[in-house]
Order: C-alpha cells, then sequence, then structure tokens
C-alpha cells in the first residue's frame, strides 16, 4: 500500500508544491513566456501592504471561526450523542449544510443577505436588511458566521463519535461520587475530548488558511479588501491581475504557514496524541 | 484511569502526520487554476469537424447567440460550431487561462483594446487582415469605426460584431414624478437631486459596485467632462504622472462627494452586475436613476414588466459639469464586440470560425434580433431598420450617441492592459469605499503607468 500511497502524494503534494516555488522565481503573465525573476517577486511581495493586510485577515477568520465553532460544535456533539431518537433526527437536520457546496451556500446566501431584496425586504423586517456584505465590519463578521454556519455539522460530528467512545463507566463512576451533569462535563467529557479538541482544531486552523471559494462569490474580496485573505489574494493576483510569479510566492507563504500551524497545533498535543484511553485498547 | 499505550515518538510519523496535512493545503492552490475548459472543448470528435465557442450568458443577449450558432449548424452540417456559456465576469479570468493552457476554443470573444494587444503579442490570435481585404464586402458591411479596438500595429486580429454600447443614463420616470423632479442636465443638479430622492426614501442612483467596472463608468465620464479627452489620452499614452491631473483629482473627489452623499444605493459594494440586480433596483422603484450600458436596455425591457414599453423609463448623455472642458457630446463605452480566432486551432477549425465569420455572424436576421432587443448592431446603414420600431426613440439615442460623439472613448478596463486594468479596477473600488483619498488613488495609479 506504501507505494501507490507514495506515488500518489508525490505527483499530487509534492511536484506542484516544486512548480509553485519555482514559478515563484519566475515573471509569468499566464499567456506569455515565463523569464527567471530571481528573487525580485519575493523583495517586491515582502514589502507589499496588502499581503500583510491579507495575512492579518486570514488570522482574524482563522481565530473568529475557530472561537465560533468549537464551543458550538463540543456542545452540539455532546447532545447528538445522546441516545435518544428525536436527538437522531435533530443531527440529520444539523448535518444539511454539510451536503452543500460552498459555491451553492454563498450563492444562497448572498441572495438572503440582499439588503434590497433579500430576507429583510421580503419579510419586511427592516433589522435584517443591514448591509451585510457591503460593510467592511459586518462583511468579515458575515463571512465567519457562514464559515461556521457551514463547518459546524463535520466539527460536531467528530465530537459525537469522540464522546460515544467514552467508556460509559466513567460516568457511573462518578454518579456513585454524587457529581452533577455539569461536574462530569467538565470532569470527564471535556478531557477525555483533549485528543479530538486538537483534531478538530487543526482542520479549522489549516482549512481556514484555504478559504476561498464561499468568499470569493460572497464578496470577491470586498468591500474595499475587509475580506481579502491570503488564499483570495493568490487567485486575484494570480487570475485578475496575471502576475503568476507574485501569486506562487503567497501560495509558497501558504504552505509553509500551513505546516508550522500544523506542526505547533501538534506540538500542543503533546507527543501521545495517538494513544489511546481506552480500556484494553 | 488512563490507560495509554504508547506508541513509539519517531519524528517519521510526525512528518508523516504534517505530510497528509499538505495536500489540504495545496490542494486547495491547485483547484484555483487547474481545469481546463468545460466538456471536450477540444472540439475533436473525430467525426464530422467542430470549432468551439464559448460565448456570455445572460438574456437577452444569450438567445441571440445562441440561435445564431444552431442556425449556422444547420446550413453546415460538415462543419458545426460547439458552443458553451460563461457568465461575464468569469469568462474575463477563464478564457486568459484557458489560452496560456492550450485550452481556449477556436473562437475567442473579447473587447478588443489592452486584452487583444496581449494576445497578438503572444501569437495567440490569427492576424485577420488578409481574410477582410479577400472579403471586403464583409469589412464595409461594419461601422469604420468598431475596427479602432481592433486593430492592433495597423493589424486587423478580430472581427467586430453585435452592438455598440455607449453608457448612458438610465431614469425611472415614476420616481421623478413622485418627487416631481426634472432630468438633471449639470453635475450640480446631480447632487441637488440626491437629498431629494433620499428624503423621498428612494436610492438616487443603482450601482453594482462589486463588479467594479460598473464603478469605473463614472470615472470614465468625469475625467472627460471635467478635463476633456485630453486628459484619458495622456493615461493612455503613459505620461508621467498623468494620473495627477488636476481634472482627474477633482473627477475622484466628485466621485467621493457623491458616495458620501449617499448618492448610491445601500449595499451597492456588495451588488453585482452579473445578476442584473442593478437594473432591478431602478424598474423596481427602489432607485432613481443609473448609469450603465446600452445592452441593459434589453434586459429592464424583459424582466421590468411594463417599465419600458409604459413609456417609464428615460435616458440621456452624461450631464454635464460646469466649467468642465469636456465636449458634452463625448461618450464612453464599448464600440463593438469581437470575436477573435484562436492561432492554436486546426486549420480545418479555422475554416470553420472563417465561415462562420462570414456566413453567421453579421447576418440580416441577426441584425434585426439585436434591433428587436434595444441593441443597434455595428452594422452600416442599420438606422434604417430603426422606423416603426416600438424601441425607435432608444435606437435613435444610441446610434446618435455613438455615431455623432466628438469622441468616442473605449472602456478603460478594456483599453489597458489587463494587469494594469486590474490595478485600476482595484483602485477603484477602494476609492468607491472611501479606503483612499483621490490623491492616493493618483499616486496609486501613476506607478503603473508606462509598464
Amino acid at each position: 500500500m506504501t507505494i501507490p500511497a507514495l506515488a500518489m502524494f508525490i505527483a499530487f503534494g509534492i511536484v506542484p508544491l516544486i512548480g509553485v516555488f519555482w514559478l515563484s522565481m519566475q515573471n509569468w503573465n499566464g499567456i506569455g513566456p515565463i523569464t527567471p525573476a530571481g528573487l525580485a517577486n519575493w523583495s517586491s511581495m515582502l514589502v507589499d501592504p496588502t499581503l500583510y493586510s491579507a495575512l492579518w485577515k486570514t488570522f482574524v477568520v482563522m481565530g473568529l471561526s475557530w472561537a465560533v465553532q468549537t464551543p458550538i460544535s463540543i456542545l452540539l456533539g455532546v447532545f447528538i450523542a445522546g441516545h435518544q431518537r428525536y436527538r437522531a433526527v435533530y443531527a440529520v437536520f444539523f448535518f444539511i449544510p454539510l451536503l452543500l457546496s460552498s459555491a451553492a451556500i454563498s450563492i444562497a446566501f448572498k441572495a438572503l443577505l440582499d439588503p434590497n431584496f433579500g430576507l429583510g425586504a421580503g419579510l419586511g423586517i427592516p433589522w435584517l436588511s443591514q448591509n451585510w456584505l457591503g460593510e467592511p465590519t459586518l462583511a468579515m463578521a458575515t463571512v465567519v458566521f457562514i464559515v461556521s454556519w457551514q463547518f459546524i455539522p463535520f466539527h460536531s460530528l467528530l465530537y459525537q463519535g469522540a464522546i460515544r467512545q467514552i467508556p460509559t463507566s466513567m460516568y457511573e463512576a462518578a454518579q456513585i461520587d454524587g457529581a452533577g451533569r455539569l461536574r462530569q462535563f467538565f470532569s470527564i467529557t471535556l478531557p477525555q475530548l483533549k485528543y479530538t479538541i486538537i483534531t478538530s482544531s487543526t482542520l479549522m486552523v489549516v482549512g481556514s488558511l484555504t478559504f476561498f471559494d464561499l468568499i470569493f462569490v460572497l464578496t470577491a474580496g470586498g468591500p474595499s479588501d475587509a475580506t481579502r485573505v491570503l488564499a483570495l489574494d493568490m487567485y486575484l493576483r494570480g487570475f485578475r491581475g496575471n502576475l503568476m510569479g507574485p501569486a506562487s510566492v503567497i501560495a509558497t507563504i501558504l504552505v509553509l504557514l500551513g505546516l508550522a500551524l500544523a506542526l505547533l497545533l501538534r506540538r500542543l498535543g503533546g507527543s501521545d496524541a495517538n494513544a489511546s484511553q481506552l480500556e484494553g485498547a | 484511569m488512563e490507560i495509554t499505550v504508547d506508541h513509539k515518538k519517531t519524528s517519521r510519523r510526525s512528518f508523516l502526520t504534517l505530510a497528509a496535512a499538505t495536500p489540504f493545503v495545496a490542494g486547495t492552490l491547485a483547484a484555483c487554476g487547474g481545469s481546463s475548459g468545460p466538456g471536450d472543448s477540444g472540439g475533436d470528435d473525430g467525426d464530422g469537424a467542430t470549432a468551439t465557442v464559448w460565448y456570455l450568458t445572460g438574456q437577452p443577449q444569450e438567445t441571440i447567440r445562441t440561435d445564431s450558432y444552431d442556425v449556422f449548424n444547420e446550413a453546415n452540417p460538415d462543419g458545426t460550431i460547439e458552443a458553451t456559456g460563461f457568465q461575464n465576469d468569469a469568462y474575463k479570468t477563464k478564457i486568459r487561462t484557458a489560452i496560456g493552457a492550450g485550452e481556449a476554443p477556436t473562437i475567442i470573444w473579447t473587447w478588443g483594446g489592452g486584452g487583444l494587444r496581449d494576445y497578438v503579442n503572444n501569437d495567440q490570435v490569427e492576424d485577420l487582415t488578409d481574410w477582410f481585404a479577400e472579403n471586403a464586402e464583409i469589412k464595409d458591411a461594419i461601422f469604420p469605426s468598431a475596427f479602432g479596438a481592433a486593430t492592433i500595429d495597423d493589424k486587423i486580429y478580430a472581427v467586430p460584431c453585435e452592438t455598440v454600447s455607449p453608457i448612458v443614463m438610465f431614469y425611472n420616470m415614476r420616481m421623478f414624478e413622485q418627487v416631481g423632479a426634472d432630468i438633471p442636465t449639470t453635475w450640480d443638479e446631480v447632487m441637488a437631486l440626491v437629498p431629494v430622492f433620499n428624503d423621498a426614501g428612494v436610492a438616487p442612483f443603482s450601482l453594482a459596485g462589486q463588479s467594479r467596472w460598473t464603478n469605473m463608468m463614472w470615472m470614465e465620464f468625469l475625467y472627460d467632462r471635467i478635463g476633456g479627452k485630453e486628459v484619458w489620452a495622456a493615461i493612455y499614452a503613459g505620461e508621467a504622472d498623468a494620473w495627477s491631473n488636476p481634472a482627474a483629482i477633482d473627477a475622484n473627489t466628485k466621485v467621493q462627494d457623491l458616495v458620501k452623499a449617499d448618492g448610491f444605493i445601500t449595499g451597492f459594494e456588495s451588488i453585482t452586475a452579473d445578476s442584473n440586480a442593478d437594473q432591478a433596483l431602478l424598474y423596481t422603484d427602489k432607485a432613481a436613476m443609473m448609469l450603465h450600458g446600452a445592452w441593459t436596455y434589453g434586459g429592464m425591457k424583459a424582466d421590468g414588466g411594463d417599465f419600458v414599453s409604459g413609456g417609464h423609463l428615460a435616458f440621456s448623455n452624461f450631464p454635464t459639469v460646469d466649467g468642465g472642458m469636456g465636449d458634452p457630446t463625448a461618450s464612453v463605452g464599448n464600440p463593438s464586440s469581437y470575436w477573435a480566432l484562436n492561432a492554436k486551432a486546426t486549420d480545418e477549425e479555422k475554416e470553420i470560425a472563417k465561415n462562420y465569420f462570414a456566413t453567421g455572424l453579421n447576418t440580416d436576421a441577426v441584425a434585426a434580433a439585436w434591433v428587436a432587443t434595444g441593441g443597434v448592431p455595428v452594422i452600416t446603414g442599420v438606422d434604417s431598420e430603426f422606423a416603426g420600431s416600438e424601441d425607435e426613440e432608444w435606437l435613435q439615442f444610441i446610434y446618435d450617441t455613438a455615431s455623432q460623439a466628438a469622441n468616442f472613448e473605449q472602456s478603460w478596463d478594456q483599453a489597458l492592459s489587463p494587469g494594469t486594468a486590474e490595478t485600476l479596477l482595484n483602485n477603484i473600488e477602494q476609492l468607491f469605499g472611501l479606503a483612499i483619498t483621490p490623491e492616493e488613488f493618483a499616486d496609486n495609479m501613476n506607478a503603473t503607468l508606462g509598464q
């Protein structure tokens, strides 16, 4: 099994990475000849304020969407981990956003949030007719909300699975000791979820580096670059500005950033992250 | 309580876990530009030759385009055209990537100007000068002015087609009657009308700001009305500090004054033109005025109920600016649409494409279809077709605006090279978003001159 997996990984993981790194040191407008640029793209990009603004916005989206998604996902996970039948029905509904493509979600939300023709105008609720995607701060908040709406079901599912793995004997013991539900949650459930939290956070953090489709369709980076995150900045430079060299610089930075963050989160989890805590495992 | 089974703490395992995360990052990067055209855009099916074309979607223009392919294919079963539709803004990035990857269709839709020049410089499109010389009757049937943006270094690289589309002011007369106002003829009157409409609960202007080129139309006119055609001529020629011309700074300031006075509808920053939402705002009485291309008339006629047929739509050229040096008849917009021929296509595909250029593109039936939607085809003497049309007044207005303009400027983003155009559009968005000052806009744009 190792050889095919390795071959796939080299063909689709390593080779494009090398290609992008090489391209970051070339001049190319997409249709003309490719000429060497040395380190010119790197030196011009590293002093470009737009890059740092995009980097900052990427971290804002990353931090906010993590802070919104994690608690809600854990609580939903605890809820749907229960064996009552009505909870299973809810779980199906919670799952729906995960079945939709990002583009479909964006188009739907864009229509719903339109201040002139959207939900607010349709239902006659003035409060809903905010300039959701046209005002810089509000647009960022809206993006975080929609990202969370889309991915919370996935992370809830992770937590649900992890919670069901926690031995019931622990809860029985806690009950005998007189621990209430809240105490059980904080003393058993949450500590037992430690590694799931790390896994889920890694997926959120590394995944948020690549948010592109959703933001592209919703705001295209606007208004006035308020939601121009790194992945979008890369696309806009590469395919609208036809500057493949600088776009490749951003791509390389994205890869390095993703690897660094994944490594950091692994360190946070301690060296025994792959260890099982199950009885008899 | 914890029963742990310790796995070996090898760095190899850590590396593999990281490696597993890498495609997660890289995958999305690759997805941005990876896939080639839809379907078999190579167009080589083996049996019966096919040329390919990508057309722009959006009614009522879309039907005229697809109808012309159907008619052509019926008449030429041995050499047919296979067509695929794209949205306007998506097409602009798609076509360039496809050309770079050698996946472009046989017939390449373009707006001429800087984008076409880029293709020509990289030998991506065929020189059609000789073909026009051999087919003089085709050339003579088209407006001479339409060839300007198709001509690069005295050679013709594209066939003008479809309609001439100046940018004009549209007015919702229902709203003007409601507030008892007259159509503004000067910039001061425009600014005076803004609070009048806002007080009446109607947005003064509809604008699809997220598309960015929509905002640009305002600047094209203001630069011209205030400083005359020399302002843009100097920018186009790449003269140093051309964007810092006092007239340009004044125009930038006027744009921001209009934004600050709430001249544009709430949420204009997130509205896109591709969805025709800006037109809808005008005909649903949410906005009183709109600056837009002549092509929107057909959409408003088709979708606006009795808005057009009931005489509620009025139109005029852009207002003058007091003390401005520009000629009040000057106009901007698209002098024509253009089809270029992919130089990488096979000879067989090129023959089909040329056959389509000659017999399918600018036919009488196609011209009549354009006139029926309120479009003025780029065909000489087409104004004789207007008499008796229910859109006669509009058609004559567009014909006169285009043919009698002291100066008909091509849209900036099409005239400039694609890279500069992107910088321009980005800065225009920031100017309209009040994120940069008129002077900062000029400084940012001066940096692109001569590139």
